[in-house]
């Protein structure tokens, strides 16, 4: 079943032209990396499939909900993770998740919590002011906050930034288990190892166009590449 | 290129932003207009006041007080019958008079024997500002002039009185009709002395309230952007009307908070003006009614939200926190020019254009406001009161389609207006 269905996209900031009509599905517990260089167009597509940006055409389905008519509809079911998101600095991390899930859960508000804490794995500093997180804290406490709704789309932008190799890893691990069990992950990253380890499926997208697609061993193998970072410099020039 | 001239290439850049200027603009422009409606009222100052006087006494030395005042002031009636001091009151409402002076029959007969005698004079007073009493006070100086040529009038003429009536031969008996109430022994310096205590009291206060709150609100929304914590707020299952009211209530009720606090104050405040010296307010009418308080209390709490409605519009062009600090100046500005003008002038004063503007500030209602309930002048609170609610309205509307468009993001609005504009330009 698609949970994403994207047809002939296109996002315009006035007279530039961000999104040039892209088209591309994920199904139910895929995870599906979107790369490209920087202006490409991935944050944009991130952020309409977020309902953050409206859309100038084309169509956009999430679990069947149109964008344009059931915004409300689609933002019970994902979880957005900015690239550079941040949380409220005078409340505790803890306050911090309760205050998120109190928009979702109504009966298992503490299971709810307690599998952000878990995510997030804070050991006592989860009690502590958001203010006195380090850059990786508070990360994974937004990484926690994402995930814990168990929601039915997320979409991350670089999940692991700012996080050292160890924390990335953890955080990798976790987006592939939260997928075996259904979630459908819709990513932007940088880091090509990353995304070879991570996704399904990837879409090269430059310029506002997609250039390329397919599963990363299929890729390397029509681009006659070792790995994703030989496709992207051959692909993206 | 120099680096210094690098340096300030790039600084000049980063500073020449709407935000910088767009608030200064709109300083100049209503500054440009208040200069203009400032000095109508100046020229209105410089005019010579206009009275009226009966002379019943018809003597000497009634005489001599005639003459002054025919000398510094325009005379618009004057009469020798008693009986003509209604209609020297309505000729003088239509003439924009100020003040009808009464010389009673036995005003020369009294001084002869040693009586001060008495000047009645009926003040018609028509605002309480601090320019609005500069002409009552010119022509409470006749009286002085008065007094000091009818004292040379009997001393060289070596009428036998004692030297108490020779140095201070007349007295006022006075009666100042303002706003549909008549204050029987009360002039309008010393109205004017009592409103000026609240004058620069109440819009302080109301000033202060409003900036506080308004303040509060757009650096909330310029700390969700610069924290970067609106991006997932506005992700998450909530309307971006429950967004939008969520803050607006939330800074309401401590704006509420803060109103309570400051009628309590205000309650206190008012008790303890009731017998200000000799005059008693509350014999007098001037104290306010539970109900008025309540009318107030209104007056100041719509003010509170329109004011953070205005804010929270502010907020959603805030980059960050230290662009929010540029944007509540148009705030400050507004809260400052209603508490200016209500000082120095009453609404009913104003020329017909600053009226108007003034009106149309929703800040300056809750400081006309004591003044207008203290002289039943419900009319101009209630209608207020509804402005400022349907300029409320009107701008929570905006900010909820501003918070529904990518602007908040993006810093533009989106294809639907813009298309539209396009199609009015073709």
């Amino acid at each position: 079943m698609a949970v994403i269905e994207v047809k002939n996209l296109r996002k315009n900031y006035g007279s530039i032209e961000a999104v040039k009509g892209i088209s591309f599905s994920v199904n139910q517990g895929e995870i599906f990396g979107l790369i490209g260089p920087n202006g490409a167009g991935k944050t944009t597509t991130l952020r309409v499939l977020s309902t953050l940006l409206s859309i100038t055409s084309g169509t956009v389905k999430i679990m069947d909900y149109d964008l344009q008519q059931q915004s409300n509809e689609i933002r019970k079911i994902i979880s957005y993770l900015p690239e550079d998101a941040g949380a409220y600095k005078n409340l505790t991390g803890k306050r911090y998740l309760e205050f998120i899930a109190n928009f979702f859960e109504k009966n298992n508000l503490k299971d709810m919590i307690d599998r952000g804490e878990e995510i997030a794995d804070l050991g006592e500093r989860i009690y502590d002011k958001v203010d006195t997180y380090s850059k990786g804290m508070m990360r994974k406490l937004l990484v926690g906050r994402a995930l814990m709704t168990f929601p039915k789309l997320a979409i991350l932008d670089e999940p692991t930034s700012g996080l050292d190799v160890n924390n990335s890893q953890e955080i990798r691990k976790l987006v592939k288990s939260i997928a075996r069990q259904g979630t459908t992950i819709l990513l932007s990253s940088h880091n090509m190892l990353e995304v070879e380890f991570l996704c399904n499926r990837i879409a090269l997208i430059s310029q506002g166009v997609i250039v390329e697609s397919g599963t990363p061993k299929d890729l390397m193998n029509k681009h006659n590449a070792k790995n994703i970072e030989e496709v992207f410099t051959r692909v993206v020039r | 290129m120099s680096a210094l001239g690098n340096i300030i290439k790039k600084e000049v850049r980063e500073l020449m932003t709407p935000t910088t200027f767009v608030p200064i603009i709109l300083i100049a422009i209503m500054f440009g207009s208040l200069g203009n409606a400032i000095g109508s009222i100046e020229e209105e100052i410089e005019e010579r006041p206009v009275i009226g006087y009966i002379d019943a006494d018809n003597s000497n030395l009634s005489f001599i007080a005639t003459s002054i005042l025919n000398n510094f002031a325009d005379v618009a009636f004057n009469s020798t019958d008693i009986a003509d001091i209604n209609t020297g009151i309505d000729e003088l409402k239509n003439e924009e008079g100020i003040a009808l002076y009464i010389i009673p029959s036995n005003f020369s007969e009294n001084i002869y024997n040693s009586i001060p005698g008495e000047i009645k004079i009926y003040w018609i007073m028509r605002g309480a500002g601090i320019l609005d009493s500069i002409t009552s006070a010119v022509v409470e100086e006749l009286i002085n002039i008065i007094n000091v040529n009818i004292s040379y009038e009997l001393i060289s003429t070596n009428v036998t009185v004692n030297a108490t009536t020779a140095l201070t031969p007349t007295y006022r008996n006075e009666t100042t009709y303002f706003k549909n109430k008549e204050l029987p022994g009360v002039s309008p310096s010393e109205i004017a002395g009592i409103m000026s205590s609240q004058s620069s009291f109440i819009p302080i206060i109301i000033m202060m309230i409003i900036i506080m709150a308004g303040s509060t609100v757009i650096s909330s929304m310029a700390l969700e952007k610069e924290n970067k914590t609106l991006e997932t707020l506005l992700t998450l299952p909530v309307k971006r009307v429950s967004i939008v009211a969520g803050k607006i209530i939330s800074s309401a009720i401590i704006g509420l908070m803060l109103a309570v606090i400051y009628m309590i104050g205000f309650s206190y405040y008012m008790s303890s003006l009731e017998f200000s010296g000799s005059i008693n307010l509350a014999q007098l009418g001037l104290v306010l009614e539970p109900t008025e308080l309540l009318l107030l209390g209104l007056s100041v709490f719509v003010t509170l939200i329109a004011a953070l409605s205005l804010c929270m519009l502010l907020g959603t062009l805030a980059k960050n926190y230290k662009s929010a600090q540029t944007l509540t100046f148009p705030v400050t500005l507004f809260a400052l020019i209603p508490m200016f003008m209500t000082m120095f002038k009453d609404f009913d004063t104003l020329p017909l254009a600053l009226k108007g503007f003034l009106f149309g500030i929703p800040f300056s209602h809750p400081m006309m406001a004591p003044r207008a309930l203290l002289f039943d002048d419900y009319l101009l609170v209630i209608s207020g009161i509804i402005y400022v609610v349907i300029f409320s309205i009107i701008l929570i509307a905006i900010v909820v389609w501003v918070f529904k468009t990518d602007r908040l993001l993006t810093g533009s609005t989106n294809k639907k207006l813009k298309s539209l504009f396009k199609r009015k330009r073709r």
